[in-house]
């Protein structure tokens, strides 16, 4: 009988990843920090069928690409004479299971059906989950989704208590957890027990299906307007939105920079039990996205396909009663009730529209549904419950966990850049702590371009890492 | 008393505080993880009792059996007016005071 302790089956992680995911990560592996990327993405692309057609299998992708006229209007009001680009919103809440998560579960559940695994695991409490459960439904395949819900009080977040709903109204099982990274755990164990296909958030077929995100975006943008996009902004939490994203709008031909935005969470430890139900935002914050930046490897597959570091030019920061406002602006000036998480990306894209040009196009790249638990309504109203405080005045007088601060007018709407050099320090310095072997040369390079640098940068950040460690 | 076939929750401690990871903080170390799963009873139960189910994927599961008919309770909240503020002011700044 096997050993099912926790050590035990951490142990094992592996060679069940290897059964799970169809993929041996060993191969890529150099025997330093640097592993072959891009043969690790050319290796996952499947054969004979395009990855948008097999989105289209799915009822996945194709999804307008919308005109906020009124917001652009607005934000114009802000800018200087001659500012202002027009937003358009990527109305990603079209996918069959409300939100862009669906691209990055198509091909994974594509995958695990050719393959011939008879069900698909996910540990995920966010919209990925029900994109995995839509999927398998259309592949009549099983699904398991493993979540994070619960305080150790039994009390669940309602955003998460609705997408467990969403994901057993798509026909899946729903395991939930209290808090605490040993879901890993949870999950290793159901993978080895059901011998299901891991449909990781991070592997080559996640990315890969974001891709056409990128990929739909320029092409609408070129349709309808002549030209391409000026800037595109994704929220980010794990990186593969925006990694994705990026990729799909290269292979289109357009060069246009991505920026990350996420929400401000600064303070709040993601795997503590007290903290858990004093945010009001359990994705698209900076509690995931400046770790899976810096140290992208930390997921659940030996190598994550998201690698933002490659490909964001810019990382802004918004806080909760920001996306809030522009969540209830959206509504009442678009006639659209989206998000609230999904809406990051357009709290910030206000802001920055306003530092590009009137004819520049902004393409605010998803929109997720909205639903009972999830509602900014729900979520401030358990807010409060959890004793925070909720007010209107300026937005940076907002403390994560303590209160959320919704913009008095629009003009509150701004963003905050995060120091770019620092989270490429950051990346090198884990990279180069967790090195077995020495510094090479091809790890060098890996490096350089792991953080949109060179060499020289790198040797120089890691030459003088003793003294900041010290 | 649940019957036999009924849906239900059972409940199950995976790690007890003490055997927790070792990098998880202080507070959460100092609770059990626990875990929810619902399923088709396997035989007559009561609330509290230990009993088998089987899931919507046919898996086996033992555990103490939580809740009944288990449903859906989240809801949009109570009134917030901020957020009701935060519509005025947008269409305010838009379209001025005849908004």
């Amino acid at each position: 009988m096997k050993d099912m302790s926790y050590q035990a089956v951490m142990a094992r992680r592996g060679e069940i990843m290897k059964s799970a995911v169809g993929m041996d990560y060993a191969a890529l592996e150099s025997g330093g920090i640097g592993f072959d990327y891009e043969g690790m993405m050319k290796a996952a692309q499947p054969r004979g069928a395009r990855v948008h057609e097999i989105l289209r299998g799915f009822s996945v992708g194709d999804t307008p690409l919308i005109e906020a006229r009124n917001i652009t209007a607005l934000a114009r009001r802000y800018a200087r004479p001659g500012f202002g680009a027009s937003i358009l919103i990527k109305d990603e809440a079209c996918n069959p299971s409300g939100s862009f998560k669906a691209r990055r579960a198509a091909l994974s559940v594509h995958m695990a059906k050719e393959m011939g695994y008879k069900g698909v695991v996910t540990a995920t409490s966010g919209n990925y989950g029900a994109a995995v459960a839509s999927c398998c439904a259309k592949a009549g395949l099983k699904c398991i989704v493993v979540q994070e819900c619960y305080d150790s009080r039994g009390v669940g977040q309602p955003e998460i208590v609705e997408k467990a709903r969403k994901c057993e109204a798509l026909g899946a099982e729903v395991i939930q957890l209290t808090v605490g990274p040993e879901l890993f755990y949870v999950f290793l164990r159901l993978l080895e027990e059901t011998g299901y296909f891991n449909a990781s958030l991070y592997t080559p077929y996640a990315v890969l299906g974001i891709e056409t995100l990128g990929w739909e975006l320029v092409l609408q943008c070129r349709d309808r307007y002549g030209k391409d996009p000026a800037m595109v902004v994704a929220t980010n939490a794990g990186g593969g939105n925006l990694t994705g994203t990026a990729r799909g709008m290269r292979l289109a031909g357009c060069r246009a920079p991505v920026t990350a935005a996420s929400v401000a969470l600064t303070g709040l430890h993601m795997a503590s039990d007290q903290a858990f139900n004093r945010k009001s935002f359990t994705t698209g914050h900076t509690g995931f996205g400046v770790p899976f930046a810096t140290w992208p490897d930390r997921s659940d597959v030996p190598r994550s396909a998201a690698r933002p570091m490659r490909y964001l030019e810019r990382y802004v920061t918004v806080t909760q009663g920001q996306v809030f406002y522009t969540t209830e602006m959206l509504a009442a000036l678009e006639g659209m009730e989206r998000g609230p998480a999904g809406n990051t990306s357009l709290a910030a894209a206000f802001s920055l529209a306003q530092e590009l040009p009137r004819d520049a196009l902004l393409v605010v790249q998803e929109t997720e549904y909205t639903g009972a638990g999830k509602h900014q309504n729900a979520q401030l109203d358990f807010a409060l419950q959890n004793g925070i405080e909720v007010r209107t005045g300026d937005p940076a007088g907002e403390v994560p966990g303590r209160s959320i601060v919704l913009p008095e007018h629009p003009g509150q709407l701004t963003v905050r850049d995060l120091d770019l050099d620092h989270l490429r320090r950051s990346l090198i310095a884990k990279a180069v702590s967790g090195a077995k072997n020495p510094i090479s040369e091809a790890d060098l390079a890996f490096l350089a371009e792991e953080t949109r640098s060179d060499t020289d940068y790198v040797k120089q950040v890691i030459e003088n890492q003793p003294e900041e460690t010290r | 008393m649940a019957k036999k076939g009924e849906w239900v929750t059972v409940k199950n401690v995976i790690l007890p505080p003490g055997e927790r990871a070792p990098q998880v903080p202080q507070d959460t170390a100092a609770t059990p993880l626990v875990q929810w799963v619902k399923g088709y009873l396997q035989q007559d139960a009561a609330l509290g009792a230990q009993a088998q189910v089987v899931t919507r994927t046919g898996r086996i599961v033992e555990g103490e059996v939580v809740e009944e008919a288990p449903g859906y309770h989240h809801s949009f909240g109570a009134f917030i007016p901020q957020l009701q503020q935060a519509q005025e002011s947008a269409k305010k700044a838009l379209w001025g005071d005849e908004a």
